[in-house]
């Protein structure tokens, strides 16, 4: 359904009475900017070399960084959970974790599975949860920071009410920088596809410096952050 | 709050953050982290000249075709079912925001850091009909407990108090029985501020940047506050300054990477969001309802003007981080909720020369905040022009008029000559300066070194002075 707007005309009008013209509401098209530094950055990185630039820039955004392949990461996934101090789990309604042969171990350890039939009780469960686990869908390797939309299948709870946030990032996931990604969802809104209600970049735990300066890890979002890179994914 | 912080007069405000020692110490050692971590972020960029231009570029282009990307924004934010209200007045602004949330019979309001909100004294509105508001961001949560303190910085707002006066403060208020390290008081305030957002009924976030494209909505913090005020509740109202907005979602990046650069220092802060419309059907958390309200409150009427590069500006606060005066003074002496260079300048605008004539004499005219503005925003010399404005048309005498005039000799009617910076005649201060520094100045400069020495201008730029300071040389 759509929205109302309110007050337009006589608000747009007095933007244009100042701006010396009158008002335009269509008709303009984006300039080519002078300078693009921003495509520079990263430029010629190797897949690999991106892979150790996220790496060295978790180490400054107070992230564990684990890399693996889609056989061993089960198995890895199960040390990250245990030395997250174990469940309650709470994971977005995703393939991927059938595909990477995780459901067994995410059943054992009895992880909550979105489910948009259920309404507030996943909130409740996420509230409860020691743990998060997400799919990145793209990682920023330059700022280490990584991707999530949400859907009906993937809640923005997931990533913010458990104390601990672990993203599994495949990893032909990772780009340079925003830059990318940023073009990424502009392409798919030119094919004519919704943007998700909510993307969320997210770099590493949550954090403020508003005492003194100091920072302080995990405010309201977790207060640990694990990425698993898997590399044949 | 409102623009206006302070009834007392500019000079007693002054002089309290100069007798302010607590205030003075915490103020300058902020100062310099943010100042340090913020050419740590830009250095290691490169071509920083660049990306200034480039952020110029795109700023200006937005403010040159305001009315079109406006309406961009309208229409796709309504595409997508979410409400928007053009607010020409800060009342109308509050009015529109008090009935949508008397209307949804909400009682619990929490809220993710915003100047606007502050700008229209939404908070008081709010309240005076029996509502209860809660800050999340921990320093506005901070100012907040402390009996609505106002802020003192438009990034970090409680930087002017120290963790033993914000334990003291918890302990009165919060019955906080731990010590004043940072982690135990940030944890007391995550227990209580996670109850808060569980239970609210409406979110109200501010925004550092809207997206017409896509009529997005992005936010830009560090605690994840903005979040959880987005997720949990039914209905977010999110509050905007007209002219914070980009075209696209390249643009947005571009701005998003200036701003945590310049403000913090990080490549990214730790959570970027894009919010558009209300929850997608089937979703289960984010709003139901979405309400965007774009407050003009007086910009409009600075488009147009010889001000108008003002509006170019994020937000990023590295002007503040600069500063020489505010650093003197602290962020309380500029008596509205904009302080340092960019509240010097914005405040007069907004809030009228009655209220703010003082504050565009609250610059050595150093041209520090110039060079370190991200969209370049050519911050002294509008603090200039503000000075001629004041004099010549506005025919005021503000406190320092008379002092300034003395110490230029010449005064108004040669502007150049109030030029402190770099560039200044060197005859102008010679008689002032005591070896490299100032110690006691002329005119407005006297109140900022009553009890710091300031750069001499002319053989070292601001810049190289905080190098030079930072490393425990010559403090000239
Ligand atoms: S004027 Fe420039 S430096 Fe100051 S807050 Fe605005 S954008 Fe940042």
């Amino acid at each position: 359904m759509k929205g109302t707007i309110h007050n337009e005309e006589r608000f747009l009008k007095n933007i244009s009475k100042n701006l010396g013209r009158p008002t335009m509401t269509e008709g303009i098209s984006l300039p080519v900017w002078k300078n693009a530094p921003q495509k520079e950055i990263l430029k010629k990185k190797t897949p690999h070399d991106l892979v150790e630039e996220l790496e060295e820039q978790c180490k400054r955004v107070h992230t564990a960084f684990h890399l693996t392949d889609s056989k061993q990461v089960g198995h890895l996934l199960k040390q990250v959970i245990e030395q997250l101090g174990g469940g309650p789990l709470v994971i977005p309604d995703d393939t991927r974790f059938s595909e990477y042969k995780m459901n067994d171990l995410l059943l054992e350890e009895g992880a909550f599975v979105w489910d948009h039939q259920a309404g507030r009780k996943n909130i409740e469960k996420a509230e409860r949860a020691n743990i998060g686990i997400t799919f990145s869908e793209m990682t920023l390797a330059e700022s280490a920071t990584v991707v999530l939309f949400s859907s009906k299948d993937h809640g923005r709870s997931i990533s913010f009410l458990p104390s601990c946030h672990v993203s599994i990032i495949p990893k032909s996931t990772i780009i340079p920088r925003m830059t990318q990604a940023a073009a990424a969802i502009r392409s798919k809104v030119a094919q004519g596809e919704i943007v998700p209600s909510c993307i969320n970049f997210i770099t590493g735990p949550s954090n403020s410096a508003d005492i003194e300066m100091d920072l302080v890890v995990g405010v309201h979002g977790p207060i640990k952050a694990v990425y698993i890179v898997v590399e044949d994914k | 709050m409102a623009m206006k912080t302070s009834s007392a007069k500019f000079k007693e405000r002054v002089d309290e953050g100069l007798h302010n020692d607590f205030m003075r110490l915490a103020v300058s050692s902020a100062q310099e982290r943010l100042h340090g971590r913020r050419l740590t972020a830009v250095d290691e960029l490169g071509s920083w000249e660049e990306w200034r231009s480039l952020g110029q570029e795109i700023r200006q282009h937005v403010l040159a075709n305001l009315d079109f990307y406006l309406h961009q924004l309208a229409e796709n934010v309504s595409k997508r079912g979410g409400h928007v209200f053009f607010a020409e007045t800060a009342e109308e602004a509050s009015g529109y925001i008090k009935d949508v949330i008397v209307g949804k019979k909400a009682k619990k309001i929490v809220k993710s850091k915003s100047m606007v909100t502050e700008e229209i004294n939404l908070n008081a509105s709010l309240e005076a009909i029996g509502l209860e508001v809660v800050e999340t961001d921990l320093g506005e949560y901070i100012l907040q407990v402390d009996d609505h303190d106002p802020p003192s910085h438009i990034v970090a707002p409680a930087l002017h108090k120290n963790k033993e006066q914000i334990r003291d403060v918890f302990k009165e208020k919060l019955a906080y029985t731990q010590t004043e390290k940072p982690e135990e008081l940030t944890a007391h305030v995550r227990g209580i501020l996670r109850k808060d957002f569980l239970s609210a009924d409406v979110g109200i976030t501010g925004c550092n940047f809207a997206i017409a494209e896509t009529g997005s909505i992005g936010l830009v913090t560090n605690e994840g506050n903005a979040d959880l005020v987005t997720a949990l509740p039914k209905t977010q109202i999110t509050v905007m300054g007209m002219e914070r907005l980009v075209p696209t979602f390249d643009e947005f990046e571009v701005l998003v990477s200036l701003l945590t650069r310049s403000a913090v220092g990080q490549r990214l802060t730790s959570y970027i969001t894009a919010l558009t419309g209300p929850r997608d059907e089937g979703d289960v958390d984010g709003p139901e309802e979405f309400h965007l309200v774009i407050v003009d409150n007086g910009r409009s009427s600075i488009l147009g003007t010889e001000f108008q590069s003002v509006l170019q500006c994020i937000r990023c606060a590295a002007c503040i981080n600069v500063c020489p005066v505010y650093r003197q003074v602290g962020g309380h002496s500029y008596g509205s909720i904009y302080p340092g260079p960019i509240g010097a300048v914005l405040s007069p605008l907004l809030g009228g020369y009655d209220d703010f004539k003082e504050l565009p004499y609250a610059s050595t005219l150093c041209a520090a905040c110039t060079d370190a503005c991200p969209v370049k925003i050519p911050l002294h010399d509008l603090l200039r022009k503000h000075r001629e404005v004041i004099v010549e048309k506005e025919k005021m005498a503000p406190f320092s008029e008379k002092m300034a005039m003395k110490a230029f000799g010449l005064g108004a009617a040669s502007p150049m000559l109030y030029k402190f910076g770099s560039k200044m005649v060197p005859a102008a201060m010679s008689p002032f300066k005591t070896g490299d520094s100032i110690s006691k100045g002329p005119g407005p400069l006297k109140t900022w070194t009553e009890s710091r020495e300031f750069p001499a201008p002319g053989k070292e730029s601001f810049r190289d002075w905080f190098k030079n300071r930072e490393k425990g040389g010559n403090p000239s």
